[in-house]
């Protein structure tokens, strides 16, 4: 069983802990679920445990990071990224505050527990607090990455992660470069922009296509904001139909986000695949996409569909 | 060497603060004027005597923390800071509330001296929380104060610190409760009732000292005094005030929580201030 990305954050925290002592982490009795036991256990003094009160949390860590701490919050991203708002936007947003917002378990990825453990709202409501910066990264080797640029920046962002491992994308030889998308191919038919978990799905998606006949690519936006608008552009010069696959509800995601860059920048026809605005299924994170055709399949088929229009 | 001011002396610059306070905001038609009154002897003894702060150690890793959670009253705040020299007070005074100004309506760190954004009822005594923490962490010596409205407090995010404040003996941490016991739609029994405050900080593990008038800073001192030897668990002061405190028209009526000042009242208010300043 591949590593999942929150055991990849971890891992990064509890390297980076060893020589930093600045270095804090908080959760909200989500320990267990962030995948944080170990850091809690190894290094006790730098942990702060909140108990079930995410407000709380979220404002503390803020309140941490005036102090001069590095406090990385962990908590499920449906209750961080809502229950908590105002403290993200005022605390950390607002204040500029060296806090990373750890959103575990994100989008669907509780499945059939429903709709109040989903995150579906996260990308638009923390995209739109300024100075908040968001990432969804893709598989483990891409988060590892993240996560050790981001513990040496002094400034607040949000990063989603999934609770299930993410199919692997890349291998340890993955080149990264901080907030500049991963260009996986350039597809002279279409380009297929995806984010978090929706990334292996668009590279599978991809490869059906091709064996369709389709030029098909893959870009991995996992830094939704700041958004890498060049490799998006790149890839729009050189295609017919650029198409956003996301975990997400169709407002104000990467779907909105991509197709409001290419409308000022670059006309051109967007094909935006997201979950819908309404109650959701219940099922794992898998059938949840399927049902909705967000897997492989789903976005080939849809995105074929598009191209024969 | 910093001086000592004695409680008179206190209560003389909270006055000469309250003639600042209602100069600015007659001049800029904003504010909340009823709270600044209130919360003026609990800032004064806090700034100029109590803390370990100053325009001098604004950076400084040991300095105390301060958090004005009511952060509406930062009008008051502001003109304290400007005494203390952290910036230009005449900037203030003329440009208070005004197009491109940093002295907004409440706290922002682009103002020297202001610790944190806020203005958001309810966040404060959180932030706070996480300074404490920090300062527990770092092994130092600063406290940390947080001022608190009694109308803020049925903000549920309260409680939520208080449980954490208390659960990691922050005994670094000092919480006030300016407790007027008005807020704009009336007064809190008939808003929502946050009577028996103390009852309320004890069920949390707090310590906590009363202060039957929170306008006398001697009072306030020996409650501060006690706060920072107390060890274990967190301190709150719950200092009985009265809102609009100094100006008699204004003493006790919710309707001056952020009421504007016709020409008549505003020399009216001057010369009550003067009087008491004269008498002092």
């Amino acid at each position: 069983m591949a590593e999942t990305n929150r055991q990849v954050i971890c891992s990064v925290l509890m390297e980076k802990a060893k020589t930093d002592k600045d270095i804090v982490v908080l959760c909200s009795d989500s320990r267990g679920s962030a995948s944080l036991t170990p850091f809690a256990r190894e290094y006790p003094e730098q942990f702060v445990e909140m108990g079930i009160a995410e407000q709380n949390l979220v404002s503390v860590a803020a309140g941490m990071a005036s102090a001069g701490k590095k406090a990385f919050a962990a908590s499920p991203a449906s209750f961080l990224s809502t229950r908590s708002y105002e403290q993200c936007k005022v605390d950390v947003a607002y204040n500029d505050s060296n806090v990373k917002l750890i959103g575990i378990s994100g989008g669907v990825s509780y499945g059939a527990l429903g709709m109040t453990h989903h995150s579906c709202q996260d990308i638009a409501a923390m995209a739109s607090l300024p100075g908040m910066r968001v990432y969804l990264p893709s598989d483990r080797f891409l988060t590892r990455k993240l996560m050790e640029a981001l513990t040496d920046d002094g400034k607040p962002a949000y990063i989603r992660v999934s609770r299930q491992a993410t199919d692997d994308v890349y291998d340890e030889n993955l080149s990264f470069t901080m907030d500049k998308a991963q260009l996986i191919s350039l597809g002279h038919d279409v380009e297929i922009v995806a984010c978090g978990d929706m990334v292996p799905n668009a590279v599978g998606a991809a490869a059906i296509l091709r064996e369709q006949g389709i030029d098909a690519g893959v870009i991995d936006m996992y830094c939704l904001k700041p958004y890498d608008k060049e490799t998006l552009l790149q890839a729009a010069e050189q295609t017919k139909l650029i198409v956003t696959a996301e975990e997400h509800d169709p407002f104000g995601g990467l779907g909105a986000m991509t197709a409001q860059i290419l409308s000022a920048e670059h006309p051109m026809r967007v094909l935006e695949l997201a979950l819908p605005d309404e109650h959701l299924v219940a099922g794992t994170n898998k059938d949840i996409f399927r049902h909705y055709g967000l897997d492989a399949a789903g976005i080939a088929k849809r995105t074929a569909e598009a191209l024969a229009e | 060497m910093k001086k000592i001011y004695s409680a008179a002396e206190l209560e003389h610059i909270a006055n000469e603060r309250r003639k600042d306070v209602i100069e600015m905001l007659y001049r800029s038609s904003a504010g909340h004027v009823g709270g600044d009154m209130s919360v003026m002897e609990i800032l004064t003894t806090l700034y100029y005597r109590v803390m370990n702060v100053g325009a001098d150690k604004m950076h400084d890793p040991d300095r105390d923390r301060f958090v004005l959670s009511k952060g509406h009253c930062a009008d008051a705040l502001y003109t304290i800071l400007g005494d203390l020299g952290y910036f230009d007070k005449e900037d203030l005074m003329k440009h208070f509330s005004s197009y491109g100004s940093i002295f907004i309506g409440h706290p922002n760190t682009d103002v020297p001296g202001i610790e944190v954004n806020g203005g958001s009822l309810g966040h404060g005594l959180a932030v706070g929380t996480g300074m404490a923490i920090a300062g527990k962490m770092d092994k130092k010596d600063y406290r940390v104060y947080v001022v608190l409205g009694d109308g803020e407090m049925a903000e549920g995010s309260n409680y939520e610190a208080m449980m954490a404040a208390a659960q990691y003996h922050l005994d670094n941490l000092c919480a006030t409760v300016d407790l007027n016991g008005l807020q704009i739609s009336g007064t809190t029994d008939e808003v929502m009732s946050t009577r028996d405050m103390k009852t309320k900080f004890e069920a949390f593990n707090w310590n906590v000292i009363e202060v039957a008038d929170g306008n006398d800073p001697e009072e306030l001192l020996s409650a501060y005094e006690l706060a920072s030897k107390f060890k274990g668990r967190p301190t709150a002061v719950i200092a009985h005030t009265v809102k609009g405190k100094g100006i008699s028209y204004m003493e006790n009526q919710a309707s001056w929580h952020h009421g504007v000042m016709t020409e008549d009242q505003f020399k009216e208010a001057e010369k009550e201030i003067a009087e008491e300043i004269e008498n002092g």
